[in-house]
């Protein structure tokens, strides 16, 4: 595996030079400015590589609501748990997702009472389960950004088995933005976007906060160069008061995105209104399955309802970190009675999820 | 019922893979043993690589090891199951500073297994134990009825012998000891998961899988000196577990520096496109070893005339500021902090 240029972007010279440049451009600018990145692979880069500790004390950096395993809301957990318990299913997620609590337990205690739950690292490898068992119903728990999304829209169009059918949590990046710059006293100074989702939605989507909002953001890679550029891309628009859209990950990241991705999104799924745990409802935050593809619907098929749940538990601030709000460390809970093992909130148990990153990377 | 209970009602598999939960469960099987040691030697509260008992009138102790094998799947780029029992047994023996002397094995099969795979098993161990010039002097067999035991596990018993006076324990490291990993790591893990089913990365990734026993005999002098004051093979948890597991058990911090951590490019590529840690990943032919900043150099040398400590490799020292804690100088010159590594390594979503 070749990945180009892979060297330049860990290197060390290089990261003076940016740093060089960072600290002169933060010189001419007379105030402290805040960013925030939206992804939880962003600030396992920022964490991971110690970014913050090369930045300035002017710069900070907030974490914003960027990881699909906290945000996904316990009710749909609690849909898959009500699912999963039942003798003929078997449900299949993403790995991270079966350690988080919902309002009772988590999908891996479910497993550990003897239900089969099984971690796939893609939808194609669940519905081969489902072609391999066709005496269970087995069903995908899709949670994810745009990143994921197509990949479970593509399997719905290529003829599943009928035992297969997907519990739909998947949520839309732009529109949870947007509600955090209108909503929040933040003052956001500019956003550094996740690359994994632009590669798919590409730069138009982000055109309101420069021309909306005036925010200043640019859509960044994931190598510590990667992230440090785009701290400097944003901070000479801040210097020069301007709110453009930018592309660091243009390696990658195609201004139009990835057309034959979006039009299985707009083939399979439909915007809606939809909660994002810690944060509440979303206007266009979430999708659905259309209609045309119901029958792989699994709320629809085995008509699951959820009457009551909980998304944050008492003394719990994930809502406030997701957000930028708090850092983990400010919350009582914190290493305390909320640790990777005894995770109390959702953004403690993603290994993506802003408090597990602290846990493990910071030593406060 | 408070969190900490709900957590100890059932065993999950992440108390099985080393870090923090495993350290739980490991207390909640032994707070009540009531003897722990014999002859106040290194018992099982000190949770190191295995246990010795003191012979009275003699400068010699018998050191004890017991070990557990299972792997899925039962042969991998490497090894197999009779690979790892062997060595695992003969490694955590050698980084007691220990000499191999005999093992026990018992083999439990599930019914319905071919005596093919049993074959090539028992064979890997022969071969395994010949190498190490240890003899397998008994064990025990029974099988399973389907589907009470995924295909096969193997437990062993190690026994060794060494001076009293070696002492080479994970509490033992001195503050400008210097830490040298005599490989790459994250090898093993990283090759495993790249062969499991679901994830089709083609790769010519082995596993690390080897005996230790060269670095026992080429590093004699410095182990019956005590200037090697811990030794270790970082297997479940990886480079991360054993040096929280040394900073924690000797009052002491680590640092290290990520520039001179041996990692080959499929190691990082797969981790990278996994979201894990190589760190965190398990090695099954490396030690790690503290020694005293003196005899540093001699051990470097003396290792890289090896064959299986040729890449070794200088890549931090033990310190005095925040005690119990291990830093990272990073690759682009940060500096973070390493924690125990927690359950399984899990590949992330995106």
């Amino acid at each position: 595996m070749n990945i180009p240029g892979i060297k330049v972007l860990r290197s060390k010279d290089f990261t003076s030079q940016i740093i060089k440049a960072i600290n002169d451009t933060s010189k001419e600018i007379s105030k402290p400015v805040k960013f925030m990145h939206v992804c939880g692979t962003h600030e396992h880069t920022m964490s991971k590589y110690g970014l913050r500790t090369l930045l300035p004390k002017e710069i900070e950096i907030l974490s914003g609501p960027g990881c699909p395993v906290c945000i996904c809301p316990s009710a749909d957990i609690d849909k898959a748990i009500k699912l999963g318990s039942r003798d003929d299913t078997i449900i299949t997620t993403f790995g991270d997702m079966i350690r988080v609590p919902a309002t009772s337990i988590s999908l891996a205690e479910l497993k550990a009472k003897g239900a089969d739950v099984r971690i796939v690292y893609g939808p194609n490898n669940a519905v081969k389960i489902a072609k391999e068992n066709p005496d269970k119903e087995v069903i995908f728990f899709a949670i994810g950004f745009e990143t994921t999304v197509p990949l479970i829209g593509y399997e719905l169009q290529s003829n599943p088995p009928s035992n297969f059918s997907v519990i739909c949590a998947h949520k839309l990046i732009p529109a949870a933005l947007e509600l955090l710059i209108s909503q929040s006293q933040l003052r956001i100074d500019g956003f550094i976007s996740p690359g994994h989702v632009s590669t798919i939605i590409g730069l138009k989507p982000y055109e309101i906060f420069s021309l909306g909002y005036r925010i200043p953001n640019v859509v960044s890679g994931f190598e510590p160069n990667d992230v440090l550029l785009s701290i400097l891309m944003l901070l000479k628009q801040v210097r020069d008061k301007k709110y453009d859209s930018l592309n660091e990950y243009s390696r990658v990241v195609k201004p139009e995105g990835n057309l034959i991705a979006q039009k299985i999104i707009t083939d399979v799924f439909q915007p809606v209104s939809s909660p994002w745990r810690g944060i509440g409802r979303v206007l266009d935050g979430g999708l659905v399955i259309r209609e045309k593809y119901q029958e792989f619907d699994a709320e629809k098929k085995f008509d699951i309802k959820i009457e009551m749940s909980q998304d944050i538990p008492p003394g719990c601030s994930c809502h406030l970190i997701m957000v930028g709000k708090l850092y983990p460390y400010e919350c009582s809970l914190f290493r305390k009675e909320c640790t990777p093992i005894n995770p109390i909130g959702p953004c403690m148990v993603s290994m993506e999820g802003t408090c597990s990153i602290y846990y493990r990377y910071h030593s406060e | 019922m408070s969190e900490k209970k709900r957590n100890l009602n059932v065993i999950r598999l992440a108390h099985g893979a080393g870090g923090l939960l495993q350290e739980e469960l490991i207390d909640f099987i032994t707070k009540d043993i009531p003897y722990k040691n014999v002859n106040n030697g290194i018992g099982v509260e000190e949770l190191d690589d295995g246990a010795t008992i003191p012979l009275e009138r003699y400068d010699k102790e018998i050191v004890v090891t017991a070990d557990g094998h299972t792997i899925y799947p039962l042969f991998f780029p490497g090894g197999d199951l009779g690979t790892l029992s062997v060595c695992g047994t003969v490694n955590d023996l050698i980084m007691m500073g220990a000499r191999p002397i005999a093992l026990t094995s018992i083999i439990i099969i599930e019914e319905g297994i071919e005596f093919e795979k049993l074959e090539k098993i028992v064979k890997s161990m022969n071969a395994k134990a010949l190498e190490a010039n240890i003899a397998i002097i008994a064990g025990d067999t029974k099988v399973m009825p389907k589907g009470t035991l995924n295909e096969m596990i193997i437990a062993t018993t190690g026994i060794g012998i060494k001076d009293k006076k070696i002492r080479i324990l994970d509490k033992n490291l001195k503050i400008g000891d210097k830490i040298i990993v005599t490989g790459s790591i994250g090898d093993h893990g990283t090759a495993l998961m790249a062969s499991r089913e679901g994830l089709n990365i083609s790769t010519d990734l082995k596993s690390d899988i080897s005996l230790l026993h060269e670095i026992y005999s080429s590093l004699k002098f410095e182990i019956n000196n005590n200037f090697i004051h811990a030794m270790k093979d970082p297997t479940r948890g990886g480079l991360a577990a054993v040096l929280n597991d040394w900073a924690i058990k000797s009052n002491v911090s680590i640092l290290v520096d990520e520039e001179k951590i041996p990692i080959k490019k499929q190691v990082t590529a797969i981790c990278d496109m996994l979201g894990l840690d190589p760190y965190n990943i398990a090695c099954e032919g490396r030690a790690l070893i503290a020694v005293d900043p003196a005899y540093s150099k001699d051990v470097l040398d003396k290792l890289k005339l090896t064959e299986i400590g040729k890449n070794s490799k200088l890549i931090g020292e033990v310190k005095v500021d925040h005690p119990k804690k291990v830093f990272l100088n990073t690759i682009v010159g940060g500096t973070r902090f390493v924690d125990m590594p927690l359950g399984e390594p899990i590949p992330r979503i995106c």
